[in-house]
């Protein structure tokens, strides 16, 4: 279900910012272009993340994963697709297809919270978590449905 | 121009984001937000030029580059200039047809931070505006030099706390008030000019496609927080945008044709200024008894503001 393996390139996470790349920093030249795509880019606004043909140089095979130390857990079942969070996340790290949010980009996300502030739903269906707890483990301790304080 | 559908946020979710994660910005910047939002607005190509600045820096770390449309890196000051080139030359190409495809539309965009736009690049940033080139120039207003250190600007509110107007026994921050940079531009008589914020995604994506779709020069300013800066936590990007907006310390508002003014947001109840700048942490200085006087003083220039806009609303000059 939160499987996202298929949504990513197969580049994906194989670069840490800042890693050893073709020429170093005070080799470059002036005026040098960096491609986004590996050859034909026309028309990339329709094509979803996982039919593009991102180039090394693309900053989607990179990973900031490091800068987290709490990250959000998505639950499916609270979810009602409103998308406040997609539209508010900084880092392009909500996965949303056909309306549907499907899960969290992990490699890209660096664990401000924003998304768990604007989720509407009673109890949240994005909480934070500590980074090594796994998703079944965090699922369980999911709260229940706050009841309003009269 | 090819307009994608922003009727509601499910539609407004299917777009394919152009602009990728992995950058270096802060946890919880408002600047991604802002771009992104602008990317997703339209199907339409695009040509960015950056001023130096947050954005800049944090978006193309070498070898790495997180923009999917065509981006320039440019100087501190020169965004506006360089992008009003490439537009001069998409036109001259265009009319001797040596285009690749030449019926593909293209739009122009510059994005500056607060520094650039309201300093440094203000000079380049007007000429641009009066040689009536058909671009977006969109300021991303976090108050201060974010990306060196936060220095004041002169985007800087009245007793804020920089790193160059600090607060302490002899003074209460920045001391001077900040610059109209909205009327300025008005003033040069462009087709559209807006301030926008990004906790109202609707009426940002509605100004931003608007200003895509004028010909001419077209400037946006839209609210940034800098939870580094104006020291919260990150998490709180889009509650601080909440108590600008509602405060009015933030006005929504749009102004066509240099004297069209329309209001787009009025909150329903607007709350005092303290709430504002009790969210943050380079105003806590206000609240001791004897900086008392320059939260009057921040209340009552946006009450005075507040009626100026209103007024202005109602006269349509």
């Amino acid at each position: 279900m939160q499987d996202l393996k298929l949504k990513a390139a197969e580049k994906r996470g194989i670069h840490q910012l800042g890693g050893d790349e073709l020429v170093g920093w005070d080799e470059v030249t002036q005026g040098i272009i960096l491609t986004s795509f590996d050859g034909d880019a026309t028309d990339i606004v329709h094509k979803k993340a996982e039919e593009r043909n991102y180039s090394d140089f693309n900053s989607y095979t990179a990973t900031v994963a490091s800068w987290r130390v709490k990250k959000p857990v998505f639950n499916i079942d609270v979810c009602i697709d409103c998308q406040n969070c997609w539209v508010w996340c900084p880092d392009t790290s909500i996965i949303s297809r056909d309306k549907q949010m499907l899960g969290i980009d992990y490699d890209h996300c660096k664990g401000c919270e924003v998304c768990v502030e604007v989720c509407p739903t009673n109890p949240k269906s994005l909480l934070m978590f500590n980074e090594q707890e796994d998703l079944e483990t965090a699922l369980s301790q999911w709260p229940e449905k706050k009841k309003k304080e009269k | 121009m090819a307009i994608t559908s922003i009727k509601n946020l499910k539609e407004f979710s299917t777009n394919n984001d152009r602009f990728e994660g992995a950058h270096t910005l802060c946890p919880g910047c408002a600047h991604s937000m802002i771009v992104r939002e602008l990317m997703n607005c339209t199907d339409d190509n695009l040509v960015i030029a950056s001023n130096t600045g947050c954005l800049e820096v944090s978006t193309a770390v070498y070898p790495f580059t997180s923009w999917d449309t065509s981006w320039i890196h440019i100087g501190f000051e020169n965004a506006a200039t360089a992008v009003t080139g490439a537009e001069a030359m998409f036109k001259a190409r265009k009319r001797k047809g040596t285009l690749k495809d030449n019926d593909a539309p293209v739009k122009f965009v510059a994005f500056g931070g607060d520094g650039s736009t309201y300093d440094i690049g203000f000079q380049w940033l007007s000429g641009a505006m009066e040689r009536g080139h058909d671009f977006t120039y969109i300021c991303l207003d976090n108050e201060n030099y974010a990306n060196t250190g936060g220095q004041r600007s002169s985007a800087t509110p009245i007793g804020a706390h920089t790193s160059t107007a600090q607060a302490g026994t002899h003074s209460y921050g920045k001391k001077q008030k900040k610059k109209d940079i909205v009327a300025i531009m008005a003033a040069h008589d462009a087709p559209y000019v807006a301030q926008l914020a990004p906790n109202k995604w609707k009426s940002m994506a509605k100004g931003f496609q608007k200003a895509l779709e004028t010909e001419g020069p077209c400037f946006i300013n839209t609210v940034s927080p800098c939870c580094t800066e104006w020291k919260f936590d990150p998490k709180d990007t889009i509650n601080i945008t909440d108590l600008a907006t509602d405060t009015l310390m933030f006005p929504i508002y749009e102004i066509i044709n240099g004297h069209e003014l329309n209001i787009l947001y009025r909150p329903k109840n607007v709350l005092p200024v303290e709430e504002y700048l009790a969210a943050q942490g380079r105003y806590k200085h206000l609240f001791k008894p004897e900086n008392k006087h320059v939260i009057e003083e921040i209340q009552k220039n946006i009450n005075e503001y507040w009626e100026m806009l209103q007024r202005r609303e109602e006269a349509r000059v």
